[in-house]
C-alpha cells in the first residue's frame, strides 16, 4: 500500500464563494475527492411571504456574477405562473441582457479566474503568492507575456460587457429590467446603436483573442485533455428563446449513459445523507422539497444538497449545453487538430477530449463566440418604441416553474403563490448540480469525480487540482440555498 | 500609510495604455509595478455572506480603472475571487499583513456576518481541523486594520441575509464592532451592489484626506448626501402630479414602486456603468443603499 496523504485546499480562490476541496492522495494521484459548500444564506426562506414580482430582484442577489440567470429563471416562474408571455421586443431584450451576461461571465472566467492556473503573471499581489513547481507555467515566454497583457486587456472588455447590458438592463451588477410579462425600458435606436457598437468591438475579441488563447493554452498543456473527466452524463435546459413556442438557440436535452434523451424535470431529486440538512428531507423532488439546516450533523460535510437526474450523477455547464447542441466549431478548432479549414468540426468531433478541464474551457469560448454571433442578430430585430411587457395582474393562487441555463448551468427555480404572495420558493443552481457532495447511494458528484485520478505532483503546491475544480467554473453562493417546506 | 497627493495623482495619471491595451506586457514594466508596489497600501478585502456582487461592480471602475486601482494605488495582499493563491497559502497571505503591517492595512468587508451556531454557517479556513468562521476573522482582523469599511448593503446593514426571517443571525461589520469593543474607524458605502466610484472614492478620500465626513449612518455625505427624489430628473412629473402607471410609460415612477423620495445617493447625476443608464430612467429605485432594503420593491411608498 502506498502510503496516503490528505491535502485540504480552503478556501478555493478565484472562483465565486466559498468552496473547500479534501483530497486523498496515493502515488501521485488524486484518490477521492470531497467538495464542500462553506457557505449558508437561506435566500428563499428570506423570499417567503413577499410579493412574488420581488423575487426577479431578490434572487438576483443570490449571486453578483450571474444575476441574470436568476432573474431569468424567476421571471419565468412568474411567467408561468401568472400564465403569460412577453411581447417580441420582451423576449429578445432578455436574450440579450443574458448574453451580456454569458459574455462577461465567460471572459471573466477563463481570464480572471482560470488563466492564472496557467499563466505566470507579475512578482505582485495579487499575483503572488502563487502555487510553485516544475512545469507548472508551460507557456513559452512571449505567449505568457501577450496572455498577461489580455489579462489587462479582458478586464475592459468584461467591463464593456456590462455597460451593454446596462444600455437595456439599467444597472450591473444587479439590473432592474427583467420582471414578469417582459422588460422595463421601451428600446429607442440610440440604444440599439450604443449597443451594437460596443457587441462588435467585444466580438473581435472573443474571436481573434479569447478563442485562439484558449486553444493555444491547451497545446502546451495536451494533458489537460485527458484530465478531469468527470461523470460523462450531462443536463441543458435550454436557454436563448429564440421564438413564442420556446425553440431555443442552446436546446434542452439530457446525456445519460452515452445516450440523447429529451428533459423531464420529473426526474429531479436532492439527497441530503451527506449534507449539513436534516437526513428526513432526503430524495424529494424541489417542489416537494423540505430544508432544515443541521451544521453540526456528523455525516454531513457541505451545505450543498446533492441534486440527481433520474437518481443520477450529471454535469452542467457550458461543456454539457455544447455537447447537447453540438454546434459547428470555430476554425481555431480545426487548426488544433490538425483538420482542414474545409470540413465544419461539430463539438462532439471531440470525442473523449470534450469530457476534460481544455474540453470545458473549450466548449466556454466556442459558445461565447455562438452567443455574440447570435445577439447581433436579436438587437437588429428589436422594433424602437414598441412595448417590451405585458399587463400581469398578480394571481391569488399559482405555481410556476423556470427553467433556464445560468453562463454556469442549468438553473431552475419553482414557486408556489397563496394570497397572492411567496408561499414557497425554491432553486436548484449549476454549482449545486456540479459541486454537491455524495448521494444517498456513495456516488461522488461531478467535480469530486472529476478529481479522481487527477495527478498531484506536490501535495503541498496542489495546483493540478485547483485546475480541475476551476474549469467547472464554480458559483457557490448560488449553490448554498434553503428550501422550505409547503405547510 | 497616507499616500502624498502628489504620489497618488502621478498613479492616477500613469500611462495606462503602456499597462493594459497593449498586447505584450514588456518585462519591464512587470519590474516597475514590483518596486511600486512595495510601497502601496495593504488591502485585505473579505466576503462573508455576500453575493460577490460588490467585487463585480469594484470591476466595473472608470476612473481610475481597475487595472490601475490593483496595481498601482493598493496592493491587495487578499481577495479570494481575484487572488492567484488558494488554501493555506491564501490564508498565510492575510496572516503575514496582519504580521507584518499592524495598523496600516485596510480592511474591506464585503456580505453580512454570520453570527447563527457560532458562526458555522460561513467558514474560511480551518486550525488543528476546526473550521474558523467569518465572525473569527472579522473580529481578529479589524483590531489592527488602520480603517475599515462595509462594501455594499449586507456589510453595511445586514442587507438580504438579515431580512425577515434571517435564518443565520447575519449582521453588520458595525454590530461586530461594537460587541467586540473595537475602535477602528469604520466607514459604511452600501448599495446592492455600491458604484464603483462610491468605493474607490472612499479608498482615495482615506488614503489623501483621512476618514470621510459620514451620516447618521456612517455613509460619506459626499455620495449618500441627498435623496434621489430632490434631484431626480423626473421630479417634474411628479410636481405636476404626472405619473407612470406601467412599464414604458412616461411620467414619474413614483406609483411602480419608486424608492427614490427615502433613499440617498447621487445615482441621479452619476449614473451606472460609463453612464449609460440608471434604475429610475430603466424602471425604478429600489432603495439600495438604506437599511430598510429589501424593501417591497414595486408597492408604492405608503
Amino acid at each position: 500500500m502506498s502510503k496516503s496523504t490528505k491535502v485540504i485546499i480552503d478556501p478555493i480562490s478565484r472562483i465565486e464563494g466559498h468552496l473547500k476541496i479534501e483530497a486523498e492522495v496515493e502515488g501521485g494521484r488524486c484518490a477521492t475527492a470531497h467538495s464542500t459548500g462553506t457557505l449558508f444564506r437561506g435566500i428563499e426562506l428570506i423570499l417567503r411571504g413577499r410579493d412574488p414580482r420581488d423575487a426577479t430582484q431578490i434572487t438576483q442577489r443570490i449571486c453578483g456574477v450571474c444575476p441574470i440567470g436568476h432573474a431569468m429563471a424567476s421571471a419565468r416562474c412568474l411567467d408561468d405562473a401568472y400564465g403569460v408571455k412577453p411581447p417580441h421586443n420582451g423576449r429578445v431584450i432578455r436574450n440579450l441582457i443574458q448574453g451580456a451576461n454569458y459574455i462577461q461571465s465567460h471572459v471573466l472566467h477563463f481570464y480572471h479566474l482560470a488563466a492564472l492556473d496557467y499563466v505566470k503573471g507579475p512578482d505582485v499581489p495579487p499575483f503572488t503568492p502563487r502555487y510553485e513547481g516544475k512545469d507548472f507555467y508551460r507557456l513559452p515566454a512571449a505567449v505568457n507575456a501577450a496572455a498577461v497583457g489580455q489579462y489587462l486587456e479582458a478586464l475592459d472588455v468584461r467591463n464593456k460587457a456590462q455597460q451593454m447590458l446596462a444600455i437595456f438592463g439599467g444597472k450591473m451588477p444587479h439590473a432592474q429590467a427583467i420582471v414578469v410579462g417582459g422588460t422595463t425600458q421601451i428600446p429607442m435606436a440610440d440604444d440599439i446603436v450604443e449597443f451594437l457598437w460596443r457587441l462588435r468591438e467585444i466580438q473581435a475579441f472573443i474571436n481573434n483573442t479569447y478563442l485562439p488563447t484558449v486553444y493555444a493554452v491547451a497545446k502546451a498543456y495536451p494533458d489537460y485533455l485527458a484530465i478531469g473527466t468527470g461523470c460523462k452524463n450531462l443536463i441543458s435546459y435550454g436557454c436563448f428563446e429564440l421564438d413564442d413556442k420556446g425553440t431555443m438557440l442552446m436546446p434542452g436535452g439530457v446525456w445519460t449513459d452515452g445516450k440523447q434523451h429529451k428533459l423531464d424535470p420529473s426526474k429531479i431529486t436532492e439527497s441530503v445523507t451527506y449534507s449539513w440538512y436534516a437526513d428526513s428531507t432526503t430524495g424529494r423532488h424541489p417542489s416537494h422539497g423540505e430544508t432544515k439546516p443541521d451544521p453540526r450533523k456528523a455525516k454531513g460535510y457541505s451545505f450543498l444538497k446533492a441534486p440527481r437526474y433520474d437518481g443520477k450523477v450529471h454535469e452542467v455547464g457550458p461543456m454539457a449545453r455544447v455537447w447537447i447542441a453540438n454546434p459547428v466549431l470555430s476554425k481555431n478548432a480545426n487548426a488544433f487538430l490538425g483538420v482542414s479549414e474545409k470540413k465544419d468540426l461539430r463539438f462532439r468531433d471531440l470525442g473523449d477530449a470534450a469530457f476534460s478541464v481544455m474540453g470545458r474551457h473549450a466548449a466556454r469560448a466556442e459558445e461565447c463566440a455562438i452567443v455574440a454571433a447570435a445577439m447581433e442578430q436579436w438587437v437588429m430585430s428589436l422594433k424602437p418604441g414598441e412595448p417590451t411587457c405585458v399587463p400581469a395582474p398578480t394571481p391569488k393562487k399559482a405555481m410556476g416553474m423556470g427553467l433556464w441555463e445560468a453562463p454556469r448551468g442549468s438553473l431552475g427555480h419553482w414557486i408556489s403563490i397563496e394570497d397572492s404572495k411567496i408561499a414557497n420558493y425554491q432553486a436548484i443552481v449549476p454549482t449545486t448540480w456540479n459541486c454537491g457532495p455524495r448521494d444517498d447511494g456513495g456516488h461522488p458528484g461531478p467535480v469530486e469525480q472529476a478529481l479522481a485520478g487527477c495527478p498531484v505532483s506536490d501535495p503541498a503546491n496542489p495546483i493540478e487540482l485547483t485546475r480541475v475544480v476551476r474549469a467547472f467554473d464554480p458559483c457557490l453562493a448560488c449553490a448554498v440555498h434553503v428550501v422550505e417546506p409547503k405547510e | 500609510m497616507a499616500l502624498s497627493r502628489r504620489d497618488f495623482l502621478k498613479l492616477c495619471g500613469g500611462s495606462a495604455a503602456a499597462l493594459g491595451l497593449s498586447q505584450t506586457f514588456v518585462p519591464e514594466i512587470a519590474h516597475a509595478l514590483e518596486k511600486a508596489a512595495a510601497g502601496q497600501p495593504p488591502v485585505i478585502w473579505l466576503a462573508g455572506s455576500a453575493c460577490t456582487g460588490c467585487s463585480v461592480s469594484l470591476l466595473n471602475t472608470v476612473h481610475p480603472d481597475i487595472k490601475d486601482v490593483l496595481l498601482k494605488i493598493i496592493s491587495l495582499r487578499y481577495h479570494q475571487t481575484v487572488m492567484a493563491a488558494s488554501g493555506d497559502l491564501a490564508l498565510e497571505a492575510i496572516e503575514r499583513t496582519y504580521r507584518d503591517a499592524p495598523g496600516k492595512y485596510l480592511l474591506l468587508v464585503e456580505g453580512a456576518i454570520a453570527t447563527g451556531a457560532d458562526g458555522l454557517y460561513n467558514t474560511l479556513g480551518e486550525k488543528n481541523g476546526k473550521p474558523i468562521t467569518m465572525l473569527d476573522w472579522t473580529r481578529k482582523l479589524a483590531g489592527k486594520a488602520a480603517a475599515a469599511v462595509s462594501v455594499g448593503t449586507c456589510a453595511a446593514f445586514g442587507g438580504i441575509p438579515a431580512a425577515s426571517p434571517n435564518p443565520t443571525g447575519a449582521k453588520p461589520v458595525s454590530a461586530i464592532f461594537s460587541e467586540a469593543k473595537i475602535k477602528t474607524p469604520l466607514i459604511n458605502v452600501p448599495g446592492c451592489p455600491p458604484h464603483p466610484d462610491w468605493m474607490v472614492g472612499t479608498l482615495a478620500h482615506v488614503l489623501l484626506y483621512g476618514v470621510p465626513k459620514v451620516d447618521a449612518l456612517g455613509r460619506p455625505v459626499l455620495f449618500f448626501g441627498e435623496t434621489i427624489h430632490d434631484n431626480c430628473p423626473y421630479r417634474g412629473y411628479f410636481d405636476e402630479g404626472k405619473f407612470a402607471k406601467k412599464w414604458g410609460d412616461e411620467g414619474c415612477r413614483f406609483e411602480l414602486g419608486c424608492k427614490g423620495p427615502e433613499t440617498h445617493a447621487d445615482c441621479w447625476k452619476r449614473q451606472w456603468n460609463n453612464g449609460v443608464n440608471w434604475c429610475v430612467r430603466n424602471a425604478v429605485c429600489t432603495g439600495c443603499v438604506e437599511p430598510t432594503y429589501p424593501a417591497p420593491q414595486y408597492e408604492p411608498i405608503g
